[in-house]
């Protein structure tokens, strides 16, 4: 078995011969620049200045008496520039672009956060930038499309297969074996062939760290549970990898169950997934017994997606990580709790953790505490909450 | 061994040989199973089998599109091996199977390799499964006595060596960086990128992607010993239906007729 870029028997590199060499040429530079000082330092600069880090930790008070259990923390990743976590990846892969001498950027997005976070980078480095979408995905997210047009980027609304998620990435990959030589296939989640489930976990694990660090100066201690969103996994994998090694804490990852997980319209790759080779990855996958990918649901476009990355198949099977699923009700419950709760308006990927968080917390003591990895603001998600209550907002 | 015979066959002759791709079961097996004889009357040696994907990353609209009316058909793995199977009543000409390389993890290597000798499937072709992979399947496929077949393109560069060393079968060198369909011109050096081919492989090689029609592919079998057409026969297929096995003919022979020219 090839052994790059493996977590257990998961990961790899399943890629068409064509794009080899550039993802050879990748893993090369990030290797040469993961630990490379100057690298670093113009990263560290771009999170501070830039992407306003470290996002705050949050005490949740109301959420905490609310639910009576262990003390809620709140990693406000939404106060990010751009509204979610994805930007700490992206000026991650779009420096390490630079320094490879590439100009032409292309990207896939569900929810359009990644692809906001891109076509914003893109602009400030002065870079062309390509955005595939479902054309699903641009109907239920019209004003991240915009935005990203706004930024100047080209929007492509892909109209092939389920038109979501999976089909923007298949696109985007056809895009990056047509113009390999130019262009810079920035990933927006741990999924992928190698180096990108590794390099991204890498640029998003600041996430953790800093958690890690303000949890210990407010509570003098490690926090007892860290709860997530999971769709690809990248916030999950951020807020998770750095405390993979302290055993004693409880890693949660919430999954999209959409209308229920015995239904067929869910995306709760972990429920209900097996094992198969897809996009680049050996990973966890919704598929039928000859290997077609299935069409998946969620409300979220985020979590729209039929597989997981490796590192949370791997976190899975060896139990260090655990994984709930979900539904669409239990989601839009959560975002109009927090919302009513604390005056944060979580994007609709984020209150599936926030849900989670609701079941764990109240069974937990008061002596714990909780972090729940707030991965986006919920402005995208407001005529779509409204949607889901009937109530009818004039969206022109 | 009888992929190399088509081979051997046509370079007695002082010919090329011609490799024909379809999408499996699209308008149904007997459709196919029509065409694939068409293709072999009208002189194609090596028949490529493809099997429809839901997320065929390596095909440009026209093959995305058959793949997807396939498996809307209710096209399965099991169908096609059995449509297979009783194709080799018919006719001994070699058939590779190009898939994806979940389709044979989830089916079970195995399996698949079993099914494979029991059918008739002389060689696979993984579109998915790069030289670093291919241990996924390489040891049942040679135990099977089933050529992994591999694929160098324009962007290998340095890679070429090594892939072209290990290659079995042919070496499908694909003409031009992108995804499979048809072009209206090539921008590839061809004859730097087969130099490199030649200098380090003894099996025969074969050009495809974006092989429009009979000039194109005249034009392309100078630089090697066979010539590949995809996207060109599909999109024929997708057109005419069930109507398409007398088109399909029309088509092979032109392209055989070029070829011999």
């Amino acid at each position: 078995m090839n052994k790059i870029g493996r977590f257990g028997d998961f990961g790899g590199q399943y890629v068409p011969e064509i794009v080899m060499n550039a993802v050879n040429e990748l893993n090369e530079a990030y290797e040469k620049y993961k630990n490379d000082p100057d690298f670093l330092e113009e990263l560290h600069e771009y999170y501070k200045n830039y992407a306003n880090r470290p996002s705050m930790l949050y005490e949740a008070k109301r959420m905490t008496r609310d639910l009576g259990g262990a003390k809620v923390f709140l990693k406000r990743e939404d106060l990010n520039h751009t509204g979610a976590h994805k930007i700490n990846n992206v000026l991650g892969q779009i420096l390490l672009a630079k320094r490879m001498g590439k100009k032409r950027i292309i990207a896939e997005t569900g929810a359009g956060q990644h692809g906001v976070a891109t076509a914003t980078v893109a602009a400030l480095f002065d870079m062309e930038c390509v955005v595939y979408m479902g054309a699903e995905d641009v109907e239920r997210q019209s004003l991240n499309a915009y935005r990203m047009e706004l930024l100047g980027a080209k929007v492509v609304a892909v109209q092939s297969g389920t038109r979501t998620l999976k089909d923007a990435i298949n696109e985007a990959m056809r895009d990056w074996a047509t113009n390999i030589e130019t262009t810079f296939y920035c990933i927006g989640s741990v999924m992928g062939p190698h180096p990108y489930p590794t390099m991204v976990r890498d640029f998003q694990k600041i996430i953790g760290e800093e958690t890690k660090r303000q949890i210990q100066e407010k509570e003098g201690k490690l926090p007892d549970c860290v709860i997530a969103c999971v769709g690809g996994g990248s916030n999950a994998m951020g807020a998770f990898y750095d405390f993979v090694k302290d055993k004693k804490v409880r890693l949660v990852g919430a999954e999209a169950a959409g209308r229920g997980v015995h239904t067929i319209q869910h995306a709760a790759t972990i429920a209900r997934g097996s094992k198969g080779i897809f996009h680049g990855m050996k990973s966890l996958f919704l598929q039928n017994e000859e290997g077609q990918i299935d069409e998946v649901y969620s409300i979220s476009a985020g979590l729209d997606y039929p597989g997981i990355g490796p590192e949370h198949a791997h976190l899975h099977d060896i139990g260090r990580a655990e994984y709930l699923s979900i539904t669409d009700e239990q989601a839009v419950c959560a975002f109009e709790y927090l919302t009513r709760m604390e005056g944060i308006i979580p994007a609709i990927e984020s209150a599936h953790a926030v849900a989670a968080a609701m079941e764990i917390v109240p069974n937990m003591k008061k002596d714990e505490s909780v972090v729940i990895c707030l991965s986006g603001r919920g402005d995208k998600d407001v005529f779509q909450a409204a949607r889901y209550r009937g109530v009818k907002l004039d969206e022109n | 061994m009888r992929i190399k015979e088509a081979f051997e066959k046509r370079k007695t002759n002082g010919q090329k040989a011609l490799i024909t791709y379809i999408v499996s079961g699209d308008f149904g097996y007997e459709t196919t199973k029509k065409n694939i004889m068409s293709m072999v009357n009208a002189g194609a040696d090596i028949i490529e089998i493809g099997i429809p994907f839901s997320d065929p990353i390596a095909e440009g609209i026209v093959i995305q599109e058959a793949s997807q009316h396939s498996l809307e058909g209710g096209t399965t793995l099991a169908g096609i091996f059995k449509m297979v199977k009783e194709l080799r009543n018919e006719t001994d000409t070699p058939f590779v199977m190009m898939m994806y390389l979940n389709t044979i993890y989830r089916f079970g290597t195995e399996r698949f390799f079993d099914l494979c000798n029991e059918c008739g499937i002389d060689g696979v072709i993984v579109p998915d499964m790069p030289f670093e992979e291919k241990d996924e399947i390489q040891e049942t496929a040679t135990a099977h006595g089933v050529d992994n077949i591999s694929l160098v393109t324009p962007a290998s560069h340095d890679r070429i060596e090594s892939i072209a060393k290990d290659a079995e079968g042919f070496l499908y060198c694909v003409s031009s960086i992108g995804v499979t369909g048809t072009r209206n011109e090539f921008t590839t050096d061809f004859d730097a990128f087969f130099d490199v081919i030649k200098k380090n492989t003894e099996i025969p090689c074969a050009v495809g992607f974006g092989i429009s029609g009979p000039q194109q592919a005249k034009k392309m079998s100078r630089y090697c010993d066979g010539v590949i057409v995809g996207s060109a026969i599909v999109k024929i297929i997708s057109e005419y239906g069930e109507d398409s096995p007398k088109k399909v003919y029309e088509f092979t022979k032109g392209l055989r007729d070029a070829l011999d020219e």
